[in-house]
């Protein structure tokens, strides 16, 4: 009986787990792009730094911690308008990825900040000795130096995100929080939830899993 | 080759203005290798670091070469800065990168096509003697392979000037002397200035023609190696000197000792001559060494002797006025009983 109940919701449990990886992936993506060089500018344009710049490190640093800041259930609400205008819609997966990479940019920003700021700066200034500009710095001393960090801040923030979408799902954006919300709170179908949790749980281990093995292969120190 | 003209650099934060170096000005000469020494705090760190601008003096004027670089554009200071060598205490190797890449870079940074990068980080690698550990990682490597992977990322771009920030401070005395013989040699057949910054007397010594001893921001004295080892003027200089010129005999002999104890130093030639002798045969002295030492310093000789001298206190005085007279450096260390 609770098996071929089992059976029947597996095709909704089976989009909606792709639908996670949808709008996690795409925020992903997002944090990627715009996350990664807003954290390079973070720790560059830091005092002392070769690229010192005290504006840009304000109003990098402020915008930063103004969204990230913002519980991200308060941002999802507030953020529909932009969505709307964006998408047209503020329903579906697609829709959830707006504020899912919203919240993502500054949070994996932090974390290639301070993932850059263990390297010693010593290192940085070996290269400034040897004459190199701060595009080659940036691209030849530091990305390298940060990969293993960029490889479990990405992994963190992964699993930060899939737990966020979950919050998305519940006001409409689809996914494996939305699933457990309809079928666990308002049907009290326990077997759904369960279920959901139990495909979360092997999630998480799996990216967490996968995080660590890439970063301990690309670490050379 | 490197002329600094009063440099200062001040440190200025809300509340109180801190003086790292305090209107310096020195010349070091091409092909010469010059050390600065100085105790953890002393500025000389600092004034190394003014050398390539990696720290920008306060006020002062940096001539390398004859460019001032305070004047350069960033883009000619980068182009300046190949032509100036550094190395440091802590080696700072790119940690993700291989040998080979870590010193690339340096020629990456100076616009050197692939092709030629790859000759010339082989012909480097030769040089520093890590022909072997081309594809390893830094953290496979020793302390002393690290500062030759590192000496060879500061020579890639052909520098006239090579700036070692206390390049041997973290490695062990073999290691030491290893690295030291590696600069001698990059020095004597590449031509190439060397400045070091040290608090190891041994390490100025060993390389080093000419040094400055610095102190609260100030070079205190400076001159010559070996007027600095055989006529330290300053106090701070003496207790440099002492630890590598160390002479404390034990308090059993000085108090079992009834004649006068004197302090002879012999320079250059002297060194070679038999003053000891002349004297015991000319006077009615016997005398008896207790403790000595010649040190080469750049392959100069410098012997220091302490002696007994026994005999009549008129025949003490006479001797001891004689070996003045010859020897020029006698300090009377303990008055005969």
């Amino acid at each position: 009986m609770e098996f071929s109940r089992l059976i029947e919701i597996l095709p909704e449990l089976n989009t909606a787990f792709f639908q996670t990886l949808y709008m996690v992936g795409v925020a992903l993506l997002v944090a990627i792009v715009i996350g990664l060089p807003l954290g390079i500018i973070l720790y560059v344009t830091d005092k002392g730094f070769f690229l010192e710049n005290k504006l840009v490190k304000s109003v990098a640093g402020v915008i930063t911690n103004l969204v990230r800041s913002i519980p991200f259930i308060i941002l999802l609400v507030f953020l529909l308008p932009l969505t709307d205008t964006m998408l047209g819609t503020t329903i579906g997966p697609t829709a959830a990825a707006v504020p899912l990479s919203v919240a993502a940019i500054p949070f994996f920003a932090r974390i290639v900040e301070s993932a850059a700021r263990e390297i010693d700066k010593g290192v940085i200034e070996a290269a400034i000795s040897v004459g190199a500009s701060p595009w080659m710095i940036i691209k030849d001393i530091i990305l390298p130096e940060i990969k293993p960090g960029i490889i479990s801040g990405l992994t963190i923030t992964t699993i930060s995100l899939i737990g966020f979408s979950a919050m998305a799902g519940t006001i409409g954006g689809g996914g494996i929080g939305d699933l457990a919300i309809r079928y666990g709170y308002y049907r009290y179908d326990d077997l759904v939830m369960y279920t959901t949790v139990i495909v979360l749980i092997v999630l998480v281990q799996v990216i967490q899993y996968t995080g660590d093995f890439i970063a301990k292969s690309v670490n050379k120190r | 080759m490197i002329e600094l003209q009063e440099i200062e650099k001040v440190y200025q934060s809300k509340h109180q203005k801190v003086v790292g170096v305090d209107n310096v000005s020195l010349n070091v000469n091409k092909g010469e290798v010059y050390g600065i020494v100085g105790y953890s705090g002393a500025g000389k760190s600092t004034l190394l670091r003014c050398m390539n601008i990696l720290e920008r003096p306060t006020s002062g004027a940096v001539l390398v070469g004859g460019v001032n670089l305070l004047t350069l554009p960033p883009k000619a200071l980068r182009t300046a800065r190949q032509s100036i060598g550094m190395i440091f205490q802590g080696f700072y190797l790119v940690a993700s990168k291989t040998v080979f890449e870590n010193v690339a870079f340096a020629l990456k940074a100076a616009g050197i096509d692939k092709a030629s990068r790859k000759n010339r980080v082989v012909e480097l690698l030769e040089l520093v003697g890590l022909s072997d550990k081309i594809n390893h990682y830094p953290a496979q490597l020793s302390g002393g392979q690290k500062q030759r992977v590192s000496i060879a990322r500061a020579l890639a771009n052909n520098p006239k000037v090579l700036l070692c920030d206390e390049a041997t401070s973290s490695l062990d005395p073999s290691t030491t002397k290893s690295i030291l013989a590696l600069l001698k040699k990059i020095n004597k057949e590449l031509g190439i200035t060397i400045v070091v910054i040290t608090h190891e007397m041994e390490v100025v010594k060993e390389i080093c023609q000419r040094c400055a001893v610095m102190q609260d921001g100030r070079i205190i004295e400076e001159g010559p190696v070996y007027d600095i080892f055989s006529d330290p003027k300053e106090e701070l200089t003496k207790n440099f000197i002492e630890t590598v010129l160390q002479f404390s005999l034990p308090e059993k002999l000085l108090e079992s000792c009834k004649g006068t104890l004197v302090k002879l130093q012999f320079r250059g030639k002297l060194a070679e001559e038999a003053i000891v002798s002349d004297m015991m045969q000319g006077f009615q002295v016997s005398g008896n060494i207790l403790h000595g030492k010649v040190e080469y310093i750049q392959d100069a000789p410098l012997g220091i002797f302490i002696m007994e001298l026994n005999g009549s206190k008129e025949e003490v005085e006479k001797a001891i006025a004689y070996l003045e007279d010859r020897v020029k450096q006698v300090e009377v260390i303990q008055d005969g009983i």
